[in-house]
């Protein structure tokens, strides 16, 4: 008994671990079936503006807030830190180069899946659920080609813009507090900020960050929705899924990026 | 009346023509056909003939392959073993581009409507249109409107599906399978959770529709008593094999037992009241012995 | 919604996304100041340059006039080679000193010319030979900790 108990749960184990790669060997080659069947997304770019629609601009409010936010928590914080040290005119260094290497990319790209992510994915879900995405098929339309490409590429383009937005905007709040409220030296703030930012290092490499981020988010949430169970509860377990992994996906793509970008500096 | 809507905007759409048939080759013949989903057989020993002009019912109870028969004939799943020929080309042979080409001139009707619930009725019927011919805008509006009209729905252009009932959603959904001519319709339970009058619509229009179309249909329901006054032909399936077929009279008059138990719907019979269970007896000494 | 709204929100926000990166590379990196345009090369030789980094400023009298380059180590001489890149719009004479300094306290460290009086001057690719290594703290430390320990023990 003891040893039947034992056996089970090594082929239970056996068979989640082979279910996870399979689930990774099907997702590539979903990538690689949105990729060919672009042709679609590109050509009628309406179909994807549409979609920049939902995905970037319904995302803007929630962006444009938290960055101003995080911008000023880090102007504050920042601050307090420096000023024992002497060097509350370094805040701007601080502030802007937090955001444009890190909080800009990772803060808005968690926001984009838990956002936009999560909403691709229901929507996708739902019309496998209701056999939207059967019709489709048997209408000898290809689903991945109307639905899904257009999808994959909006959360792309958008992916850069809302993380550029999130740090200009940071950036904004961390003046707001530093300069305006606490008084720290304009000139410097922003002298000093522009001395040790630099445009290709930076800024560029910040740029890079987002758009992986947004390839990354745009392909667990396209693949989730595609690939749910078309039940209520299949579209709702992976709505989740996509949240939680590509959260995950984005802090560890992160460290590798970092790791490749910022190396010897 | 709907028969003149439909007949007058039989114009052929560019890149597929119309092929010709043998008439007295069945539209769609399925030979020997098996299908196996996870090592359990679905479907075995399959043989169906569906001839044109003719509306063909496949019943049987839930979960017993008549869905899974109908996604075979349109291509979405493949069969095991065997033979699923439509309009001449079998379907297993067929690449993907072949089996788009195919399904160009098949209408499905899926079993609540699955309209895209982000357009409207009007763009719904136009997007087969829109998608895979080059016509122009008024010439569309034009031909959508015909279709809107067989299902008696020109004035609901406007609306969102989620501003439809059921019923109606399901006709729109037909106008939508009917959008490019089809040579076969297929049904997949098109009477599920209708009212009476929506029902007696719909069993209406697709007879009216499959000989104004002059094109097959294939109907896949549960519900006796509507399907057997439209159809011409029965396909009894029941646990992956097809048990009885015949007419409608054949049918209601089948001395079969399974067929009897359904056509009259009995609760107890060869389909059993009971899910199979170990003897009663023996379940109940091991609850009271549970309970000591 | 509409086609057109459609367009001219994405256009909007397309728009806005470009003005946020336009702002980034102007007023918050050194994207304009960058573009110097022409430079021509030096290398210096140093004994010990700390905590020198690549990219690191190059100022004379207080002016940024050129960055590190590159920094390696000459297994030959076990000294620091360091190249620089300056501005071609300043020319600096050939008795140029050049020091590591650290701007502040504990602040990022920089390369320092400080100009003699030849009136030949570096031409590109020179290499200076006359250096000065940056202060090391430790050092200075343990310096001042000895001469203090000097002066008590002489005074007894």
């Amino acid at each position: 008994m003891q040893d039947n108990y034992l056996s089970g749960g090594l082929r239970g184990l056996g068979r989640r671990v082979t279910s996870r790669i399979w689930r990774l060997g099907f997702a590539s080659r979903f990538l690689l079936a949105i990729l060919l069947y672009s042709g679609t997304a590109l050509r009628r770019f309406g179909l994807t503006i549409r979609e920049i629609y939902f995905t970037g601009v319904l995302s803007l409010v929630i962006i444009l807030v938290s960055g101003l936010f995080v911008g000023m928590v880090l102007g504050l914080q920042g601050y307090d830190t420096l000023q024992r040290y002497g060097s509350s005119e370094a805040l701007g260094i601080l502030v802007a180069l937090s955001l444009v290497r890190e909080l800009g990319p990772v803060v808005a790209a968690l926001l984009f899946a838990s956002r936009a992510g999560s909403a691709i994915t229901a929507e996708i879900g739902l019309m496998k659920a209701t056999e939207q995405l059967s019709a489709m098929e048997m209408m000898a339309i290809s689903p991945i080609a109307r639905v899904v490409a257009p999808r994959f590429w909006a959360g792309v383009i958008s992916m850069p813009i809302l993380a550029a937005l999130f740090s200009a905007l940071g950036i904004f709040g961390g003046y707001l507090v530093g300069v305006q409220l606490i008084g720290v030296d304009e000139g410097s703030f922003w002298s000093q900020m522009q001395a040790s930012v630099d445009f290709r290092e930076d800024i560029l490499n910040g740029v890079i960050k987002s758009f992986v981020f947004g390839l990354i988010v745009s392909w667990i949430a396209v693949f989730e929705g595609y690939d749910c169970e078309p039940t209520a509860e299949g579209v709702s377990g992976a709505t989740t899924r996509t949240v939680v992994t590509s959260s995950l996906a984005i802090l560890a793509a992160d460290f590798i990026l970092t790791a490749f970008m910022f190396r010897g500096v | 009346m709907i028969w003149l809507a439909i007949q007058s905007d039989r114009m052929p759409l560019p890149n597929h023509p119309r092929p010709r048939f043998v008439s007295s080759e069945p539209l769609v013949k399925l030979t020997d056909v098996n299908f196996t989903y996870d090592r359990r057989p679905v479907l075995q020993g399959i043989n169906m003939e569906i001839h044109r002009g003719k509306v063909v019912a496949i019943m049987g109870l839930s979960g017993c392959g008549k869905t899974t028969t109908l996604r075979l004939i349109g291509g979405q799943l493949k069969a095991t073993s065997g033979e699923v020929k439509v309009a001449g080309q079998v379907i297993n042979d067929l690449d993907n581009d072949g089996l788009y080409q195919l399904r160009r001139r098949m209408g499905m009707l899926f079993q609540f409507g699955a309209l895209f619930t982000d357009m409207s009725v009007y763009d719904n019927v136009a997007f087969q249109m829109r998608e895979h011919t080059d016509l122009p805008e008024d010439l569309i509006h034009d031909m959508v409107m015909m279709k809107l009209h067989a299902v008696g729905l020109r004035g609901a252009h406007h609306l969102m599906p989620s501003e439809l009932s059921g019923g109606m959603a399901r006709r729109v959904a037909l106008a939508r399978a009917i959008a490019l001519d089809p040579l076969l319709i297929m049904y997949d339970e098109p009477f599920a959770g209708l009212d009476p009058i929506s029902l007696s619509i719909i069993g209406e229009l697709i007879r009216t529709l499959n000989h104004a179309l002059g094109c097959s249909s294939i109907v896949v329901t549960h519900d006796i008593q509507e399907s057997l006054k439209i159809v011409d032909y029965v396909y009894f399936v029941s646990e992956g094999k097809i048990v009885a077929e015949g007419t409608p009279d054949d049918i209601k008059h089948s001395k079969e037992p399974y067929v009897h138990q359904f056509v009259w719907g009995e609760p107890d019979g060869p389909v059993s009241f009971h899910y199979p269970a170990r003897p009663y007896g023996e379940e109940i000494y091991r609850e009271t012995a549970r309970a000591r | 919604m509409n086609r057109a709204t459609l367009d001219l929100w994405v256009g909007f926000f397309v728009a806005i996304g470009l003005a946020a990166l336009l702002f980034l590379a102007l007023k918050v990196g050194n994207l304009a100041s960058t573009q110097v345009g022409e430079t021509y090369r030096l290398q210096a030789e140093f004994d010990n340059i700390g905590g020198l980094k690549v990219r690191a400023p190059i100022k004379s009298a207080g002016v940024v006039v050129g960055r590190v380059s590159e920094i390696r180590f000459d297994p030959e001489s076990y000294r620091a080679v360091v190249g620089m890149q300056v501005d071609n719009r300043y020319k600096f004479p050939r008795d140029t000193i050049l020091t590591i300094n650290t701007s502040g306290l504990l602040g990022e460290q920089y390369i320092g010319f400080e100009v003699g009086g030849d009136t030949e001057m570096l031409k590109d690719g020179a290499t200076i030979k006359k250096t000065q290594s940056a202060v090391v703290l430790e050092k200075l430390i343990s310096q001042f900790m000895f001469n203090k320990a000097q002066d008590d023990s002489g005074k007894k």
